[in-house]
């Protein structure tokens, strides 16, 4: 398989698996505790509240385009290439998104984390 | 953070990685997909026993996800969550008979430390203001004092 077109599609997987992320999150943010509300309200109080957030139907657009990808990229390439290449990456994209855009504290502990993470699953590769 | 939350984290991981998982196993099945025929090729993956169980698992992968993030940062759920891929390379070992190498259990140990470190953080930090003074005196404090009750 032509590696350009491989690498787009996980290039496609990073990209849209971190923007969903981040827009889940900040959906999440939004919302509170989950185990709050539903212990208040019950759980379909829970489930209508998130789907009536614009973010988290954005982000979950966001995550069927990074699932296609994903299929798409499993039957082009390896398995073992594709899950943890396009993994490792979404954690240094996803780590740096949260930090623009949600104004997460990213701490050296969180960075070194991410980071070695991001190794490992390098490794794994192997 | 609680055992109940603690356990959202361990379905986030077990839950994402078995989905993995029985994907691959699906689309290994499968003929690879054809550009020409990308939607029609990708719908009728869906009618694969492994991808539909595989689905189910990522639905409820995203369902403990989403608890997840509801109270914790991005950044740590992340990292947290990563002990899953140490869970598909021991599945990938004994569902698929791959080698697991040398190289991978490092990867796997790597894994787990950033696991374990990011775990021991605080689990939400509060949004960042603008300037340096602040972040250096969150580093400062103790972990506790801003560690969700």
């Amino acid at each position: 398989m032509n590696p350009l077109k491989l690498w787009s599609a996980i290039g496609m997987i990073v990209l849209a698996s971190s923007a969903g992320d981040v827009l889940l999150s900040s959906a999440m943010k939004r919302i509170g505790d989950l185990d709050e509300l539903q212990t208040r309200s019950g759980i379909l109080a829970v489930v209508g509240k998130i789907f009536r957030e614009r973010h988290f139907l954005m982000g979950l657009g966001c995550m069927a385009v990074g699932f296609f990808s994903l299929l798409t990229a499993l039957s082009w390439g390896d398995a073992s290439l594709v899950a943890p290449a396009s993994a490792s990456l979404t954690f240094m994209v996803s780590a740096a998104l949260a930090k623009i855009f949600l104004k997460e504290n990213v701490d050296r502990r969180r960075w070194m984390s991410a980071l070695l993470v991001c190794i490992g699953v390098v490794l794994l590769a192997q | 953070m609680n055992l109940r939350k603690y356990l959202v984290l361990v379905l986030v991981m077990l839950f994402g990685g078995t989905g993995d998982v029985l994907l691959k196993r699906g689309m290994q099945q499968l003929e690879p997909i054809r550009f020409s025929h990308l939607a029609q090729d990708l719908l009728g993956a869906l009618g694969n026993p492994w991808v539909v169980v595989g689905i189910l698992c990522l639905i409820a992968f995203f369902a403990s996800y989403l608890v997840a993030l509801s109270w914790a940062d991005l950044s740590y759920v992340l990292p947290a969550t990563a002990l899953g891929y140490v869970l598909v390379a021991v599945l990938s070992k004994y569902l698929l008979h791959e080698n697991v190498s040398a190289f991978r259990w490092a990867g796997i140990l790597l894994i787990s430390c950033g696991v374990g470190w990011v775990t021991r953080g605080p689990a939400l930090t509060e949004p960042q203001p603008q300037g340096t003074q602040h972040d250096k005196q969150m580093l400062r404090k103790p972990r506790e004092q801003h560690e969700p009750a």
